[in-house]
């Protein structure tokens, strides 16, 4: 029988998802933080403010990514107040590249960068592993990511409307949750456009059920309450 | 216009008992000496003009330029000491990539201007180093549009929308302000600058110059480059004109 590695380093197994729309970005994530097999987090917010205006989504070593976005927080915000105004997405994005490439060697970061500025409206901007940067209109990561890419391939479309991606975004982390074991918990999503940003929030039991997915089970006591008039009381 | 600073102009770190930092202003006086630099802002970008003195019939044209580009979207004219003003490009150019390499994007006008002053007053701060004897101006097409910055030798930095160094700048400043900017664009910018370069060029004092102009605009695709030969001959025609036409009257 397989003993918990309790010391194993804590890693956003995870599902992250950016797409743009017509107008802004929808980012979407999962919540489970795994430490081996046990699930250090089941409610663990993985789409990080960097400005007002961008967003991260976190895989990889919760550690690494999380140390990661705090100092591009901390030079975006020096380039705030140097330029005087918002910084652009594109800068974000190329911040967050700098340091994943630098520190290639010690880093495990899947990063993607999501914002909207007023110069090139909603931007996607994936940072895989090395520390390449690519804008893309749509970008995946973390080991849910692999149950996505034909899903993506046929759902994907050009120029849909906030409604349409954010449902995009929950289908698809909903399926990846169903068949990738380190991703799981809520559905978080977070919706930027020049009006601004909205978080919204999807429990596990509103999820949608896939191929042979069994209903989610209550507990025991709510099953008897509702078959008879009450919990039967313990006999000695 | 001139005061003595006895004893109080020896050092870049010394204030005069009435404030004044001698040594930044004699830095201005080597400025004043220089052949006039013309910038102007028109709607849909920058147009840049120096009046280059030749020192010697030997010279080739084109040579001993004034004008430089510092990136592809901004350049720069310097006025005063040409080896300082060699350095102050050096340094912005340098500033340019170093911003592009770290935030992925073109540095806009007015952070390159700021550095670049900042650049410029750090060497007003030491005993052992003298202030740059050059004043520049930054003409630049960004995404705010386009910018005119001019760095003074003592560090400051301010926008303009029409701004000239070196002998003939008050003239030039006067006749800068006749112009309305708003409705002028390059095309037009390039004639009116070389006029009034050839203008307020003293023919006693100073023998023979040649016009050297740049612009950054819409029709440039907004990179900084030198204005194309047949334009600037144009504009060569048109100020000789303009110059008969006054000697004329």
């Amino acid at each position: 029988m397989d003993k918990f590695d309790l010391d194993a380093p804590h890693s956003t197994g995870t599902t992250i998802i950016g797409v743009t729309y017509n107008g802004g970005v929808v980012l979407g994530a999962d919540s489970r933080t795994s430490t081996g097999v046990y699930v250090a987090n089941r409610v663990s917010d993985k789409i990080t403010k960097l400005t007002d205006n961008v967003y991260l989504c976190r895989s990889g070593s919760a550690a690494d990514t999380q140390i990661v976005s705090d100092y591009v927080r901390y030079f975006l915000h020096q380039h705030t107040i140097q330029l005087g105004q918002p910084a652009t997405v594109k800068v974000a994005a190329s911040l967050v590249r700098l340091l994943s490439y630098n520190n290639k060697d010690m880093l495990q970061a899947g990063l993607i960068v999501g914002g909207w500025d007023k110069y090139n409206g909603g931007k996607i901007y994936g940072v895989p592993l090395g520390g390449t940067i690519i804008e893309q209109p749509f970008a995946i990561g973390g080991s849910g990511s692999s149950y996505l890419y034909g899903f993506f391939d046929q759902a994907w479309k050009e120029g849909m409307t906030k409604g349409e991606a954010e449902q995009l975004v929950v289908k698809a982390v909903s399926l990846a949750i169903a068949r990738d074991g380190a991703s799981g918990g809520v559905v978080r999503t977070v919706i930027i456009n020049e009006e601004g940003v909205t978080r919204n929030f999807y429990p596990g039991d509103q999820l949608p059920l896939w191929h042979e997915e069994l209903e989610p089970q209550n507990s025991l006591l709510d099953i008897w309450v509702a078959a008879a008039t009450g919990p039967e009381p313990m006999s000695m | 216009m001139s005061s003595i600073g006895t004893g109080y102009d020896l050092s870049v770190t010394t204030f005069s008992p009435d404030g004044r930092v001698f040594q930044i202003e004699y830095a201005a006086k080597a400025v004043d000496n220089s052949g006039t630099v013309v910038a102007i802002r028109c709607k849909d970008g920058v147009v840049m003009g120096v009046e280059k003195l030749i020192l010697s019939k030997m010279m080739l044209p084109g040579s001993n330029r004034r004008i430089h580009s510092v990136h592809r979207h901004a350049g720069m004219a310097i006025a005063g000491l040409a080896a300082d003003g060699r350095q102050i490009v050096a340094r912005a150019k340098g500033e340019a990539t170093s911003y592009e390499s770290t935030y992925g994007e073109t540095i806009p006008v007015k952070e390159l201007a700021e550095r670049v002053a900042s650049y410029v007053h750090l060497c007003t701060l030491y005993w052992w180093l003298r202030p740059f004897g050059c004043g520049v101006i930054v003409g630049g097409y960004d995404r705010e549009g386009p910018q005119l910055y001019m760095i003074e030798p003592s560090g400051i930095s301010y926008r303009y929308f029409g701004a000239a160094i070196g002998k003939g700048k008050q003239a030039a400043k006067t006749e800068i302000e006749k112009l309305k900017l708003s409705e002028m664009s390059c095309r037009e910018g390039i004639i009116e600058v070389a006029k009034i370069i050839y203008k307020l060029h003293d023919e006693a004092k100073d023998k023979a110059f040649e016009l050297e102009l740049s612009w950054v605009c819409d029709e440039s695709n907004r990179q900084h480059q030198k204005v194309p030969d047949e334009l600037l001959v144009e504009a060569k025609n048109a100020a000789t004109a303009a110059l008969e036409e006054m000697d004329a009257d």
